[in-house]
């Protein structure tokens, strides 16, 4: 069943379960080219716009800064630095709330713009192929290039597979699976030079054997564009593979098995595989990092839906705020019911307008209510399937729901719970209403807050442990040297008496380690956190916190 | 202004349970006017009696469960349990029969257990096997197909029938009904007739029951409506048909005097309304497409059994609530792989 001849290209192309064919609203804003947005009076950049610890600051209120200028460092390997997107002064390096799915504030640096957009000086390295790989990551490090797609990971990192991993394939997603969202599209077929150009980088970066660049069929002219595009640099080791339109084809793990028939082993990445995947819209951030010498200050973001006024596909500087995009696009229509950061079924709602755009916004969607779809009440779950049935994951989402509502996190775990990429496919299906993504993201996050009190907890007992262990060994070695004195008033031979030390103070160490097992088992999933599940720890137990301080306050009613 | 979070998907698909539970009723509606044609009136009695039991006891129960009463209801769950339950039960069955299933079926077998979702068994099949077990003397009086009445009820003297028993003058429970063809066949197997002479009896038609086959065939059409409309899929209905038919036509090649053949089976009782309405209940049954297959296979199977050699003519609703038993089960053994697992 997983596999399916494509007669339209010479890639063959295999299938991922299920997956949902959307009305996809794409015609809202496809016909809008990139414009750029006017620059705003105020830009807010959070430190952490990117998976991995936030950046450093390196500037202070009151400075003046360049576009373009380095304003915070990436901290640490998984981070990510910042550049000033226009010219202007820090006002204000404090808290502020950002675009996030649990509305939390965090560290940004605040800049007023002057209005010159006096740029820093630029170094772009035009004979790139004469850089190792090390150099060319170096420069789009600090060039602070994250994932464009959705994630934010840096990409740097995605551009190191190892010195003895061989890349096979690079897979440029150009999917935009989602609906309503264009920006990649306008991004291929009106720049699709800069993709193809960053493709090569990353190429080169990788040594990877080829690159395969995925679209949706939705998309003929961002496919007619690059396949222009690759004509004019004589390219054939860049190849261009239509896909068919199924949500969510441009989550990464769906666009590898559609593309090479591979699957990403679970808890694993695609470099397991000997594959990279990266975001188009990353490839011609690449091209203008290396290029150009230009730092990542700006992003195309696709400003649509039924309550905004006139859709547009905006070329935005990063920290501009939501209120500004909306504002030039006519401002919202009366009926505007929900503010999402993303696309519909997997952006995070917006808790006001006066959020920043990050990295990784790619579309600002205004809805209102008759684009919501069917809402009646929510019900129990009926077993009917249909979530299974679409899942991409091929998981059973009705007994992660089951289980996530149990809190019965072990057996949410059992049957995979981690796997699950929270694509929503099985929440828009659900005929009983139920918002089974935020169970799971609920039971993800708790399992790592607990995994993170098990670890603090362990080393305790680690500790504790260690101690009994050498109280035990002494008493052991006390009983011998008594044995021994003992067995010298007997004139036994002392060896004996060695041999019982070895003896008991074997048996200590074993009495100390059944303990340990005794304990308990290890959560499963939990080794190695990255940064951003510590993130989202940290916003469950905030979460927590809040919802006990809500709990004490409807006592109190 | 500060807006809540919502989690996203924030779009959502067309699919609620009232349409899923609504559709399911219209499939059956070509089947009732079947058995209208062939049976009389009786049906569309039973028909109203069971909704309306169903309605008030479900109200009932809500009320006491302090659950929101008008949305529970229109989820459609108690209508189509009611409907199943009426469709199953005989054309001439006095009220209070169709209420006491009713009761158990909503009540027992629903309300009890935490309401729509948490019911481990089919609530009609829960009310139709408990009225067989406690009034099979009811429950295998079946109307006689129209060819084979003497006398036409009108729909309030079946109405009057059902309430009061009385009959209009002149008129007999015998004359009117008869025993069904898998009843017949299986009483007269036992006096030791061979199932071609028996299948030459009045009441046994082209493959199946005399007027059944129709009703079957009708049952078959609504079935096929639902597959397209995509409320159920291919796997129960296959499973089920398909084992019921491969067994029959095993046993029918060993002995055809002694075991009838597979169209007999098929044509007959209620095995069309078990593989297309009742093995297809999503709540009692597995959810797995592989699951289905086995679920499906295994009620074939249970149903040719109890048909064959155990104590009651019919055996779908026995089945049906064995394999709603084994459900959990066959759900733990039948998970897909997960994307990302090793295969095996
Ligand atoms: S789609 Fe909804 S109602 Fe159906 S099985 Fe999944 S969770 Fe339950
Ligand atoms: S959100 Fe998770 S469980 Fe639901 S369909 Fe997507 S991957 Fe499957």
């Amino acid at each position: 069943m997983d596999n399916q001849a494509n007669p339209g290209t010479t890639r063959q192309l295999w299938r991922f379960h299920g997956g949902l064919h959307l009305p996809d609203h794409k015609a809202l804003s496809s016909g809008r080219p990139i414009t750029p947005a006017t620059l705003p009076k105020r830009l807010v950049l959070p430190l952490q716009q990117h998976i991995g610890a936030p950046a450093k600051a390196l500037v202070e209120v009151g400075e003046r800064v360049l576009k373009g200028q380095m304003i915070a460092q990436a901290d640490g390997f998984v981070s990510a630095p910042l550049h000033a997107p226009t010219s202007g002064t820090i006002v204000a390096i404090e808290e502020r709330p950002v675009p996030h799915p649990s509305g939390l504030s965090a560290p940004c640096i605040v800049i007023d713009s002057d209005g010159e957009e006096r740029w820093t000086e630029l170094h772009p390295h035009a004979h790139w192929a004469a850089l190792d790989a090390g150099e060319l990551r170096n420069v789009i490090r600090e060039a602070g290039i994250v994932g464009l797609g959705g994630a934010g990971f840096p990409s740097f990192i995605k551009l190191n597979p190892g010195a003895r991993t061989e890349v096979d394939t690079l897979v440029l997603n150009g999917a935009e699976c989602e609906p309503y969202i264009t920006c990649d599209d306008r991004l291929m077929r009106e720049r699709a030079g800069e993709v193809i150009a960053g493709a090569r980088i990353m190429r080169h970066a990788l040594h990877a054997r080829r690159v395969v660049i995925g679209i949706e069929d939705n998309k003929p002219e961002a496919h007619a564009a690059l396949r222009d595009a690759l004509a004019r640099v004589d390219r054939h080791d860049i190849e261009l593979v239509q896909v068919p339109t199924l949500y969510p084809t441009g989550g990464e793990k769906q666009l590898i098995k559609i593309l090479t028939g591979k699957e990403v082993p679970s808890q694993g990445l695609p470099i397991d595989i000997n594959i990279v995947c990266h975001n188009v819209a990353t490839a011609a951030a690449v091209h203008r990092a290396v290029e150009r010498g230009e730092p990542l200050i700006s992003r195309i973001v696709t400003v649509t839906g039924g309550g905004v006024a006139q859709p547009h596909n905006l070329e935005v500087l990063i920290g501009t705020s939501v209120d500004d995009l909306l504002a030039q696009c006519g401002g919202t229509t009366p009926t505007l019911s929900r503010l999402v950061l993303g696309g519909p079924l997997m952006g995070i709602t917006l808790q006001h307008r006066g959020l920043p755009v990050t990295k990784t916004g790619n579309c600002v969607l205004a809805l209102t209510p008759g684009e919501f779809g069917q809402h009646g009440p929510v019900r129990n779950c009926i077993r009917c399937g249909e979530c299974a049935r679409v899942c991409p994951a091929n998981l059973l989402p009705q007994q992660l729901y089951w289980h996530a509502r149990a809190k019965d996190f072990d057996h949410a775990q059992d049957y995979n719970l981690f796997d699950c990429i929270e694509c929503g496919c099985c929440a828009y299906v659900c005929p009983a209403n139920l918002p089974l993504v935020q169970y799971y993201r609920y039971a993800k996050t708790e399992i790592w807050a607990q995994a993170r009190d098990k670890k603090k907890s362990e080393l305790a007992r680690e500790r504790h442990d260690f101690r009994t262990e050498r109280q035990e060994r002494d008493k052991a070695e006390r009983a011998a040297k008594l044995a021994k004195k003992k067995a010298a008033l007997e004139e036994s031979p002392a060896a004996d008496s060695e041999e019982a030390k070895k003896v008991a103070i074997k048996a200590a160490m074993e009495r100390a380690k059944a303990k340990r097992e005794a304990a308990g088992v290890e959560p499963k999933n939990t080794d190695n956190l990255t940064a951003d599940q510590q993130r989202q720890i940290d916003e469950a137990e905030a979460r927590r916190a809040t919802e006990k301080k809500n709990e004490s306050a409807n006592e109190r009613e | 202004m500060t807006n809540p979070v919502i989690s996203s998907p924030h779009v959502h698909g067309p699919a609620n349970v009232s349409g899923v539970m609504l559709r399911v009723v219209y499939a059956l509606l070509p089947a009732i006017a079947g058995c209208v044609w062939l049976f009389g009136w009786g049906v569309v009695v039973n028909l109203l009696v069971a909704i309306t039991a169903a309605l008030v006891f479900e109200a009932a129960f809500l009320a006491l469960r302090r659950r929101p009463i008008i949305i529970t209801l229109r989820d459609g769950s108690a209508l189509v349990t009611a409907v199943l339950l009426a469709v199953a039960l005989p054309p001439l069955a006095p009220w209070w029969l169709v209420t006491v299933g009713v009761l158990f079926a909503i009540v027992f077998a629903k309300q009890l257990y935490g309401g729509l979702g948490f019911n481990p068994f089919n609530p009609a099949m829960a009310g139709y096997v408990l009225l067989l077990v406690s009034f099979p003397q009811e429950m295998t009086n079946w109307a006689a197909p129209a060819a084979l009445r003497s006398g036409d009820l009108g729909l309030v003297q079946v109405l009057l029938h059902s309430l009061t028993g009385a009959l209009p003058t002149g008129t007999t429970m015998d004359a009117l009904s008869s025993a069904t063809a898998l009843d017949t066949l299986k009483v007269q197997l036992g006096m030791a007739h061979t199932v071609s002479e028996i299948r030459g009896g009045p009441i046994f038609g082209l493959f199946g029951g005399r007027g059944w086959e129709i009703v079957n065939g009708l049952i078959l059409l609504g079935g096929l409506w639902l597959l397209w409309r995509r409320v159920i899929t291919w796997h129960v209905p296959a499973a089920v048909l398909g084992s019921l038919a491969l067994i029959a036509t095993l046993f029918h090649l060993i002995n055809p005097e002694l075991y009838a053949g597979p169209l007999f089976h098929l044509a007959s009782g209620g095995a069309m309304l078990g593989a297309f309405f009742i093995a297809t209940d999503p709540v009692s049954g597995a959810t797995s497409p592989r699951g289905q297959l086995v679920f499906g296979a295994g009620m074939g199977v249970l149903i040719y059994v109890i048909r064959t050699w155990g104590g009651f003519p019919d055996g779908v609703a026995f089945a049906v609530l064995l394999m709603n038993m084994a459900a959990p089960a066959i759900d733990y053994y039948t998970q897909p792989r997960v994307y990302g697992h090793n295969r095996g």
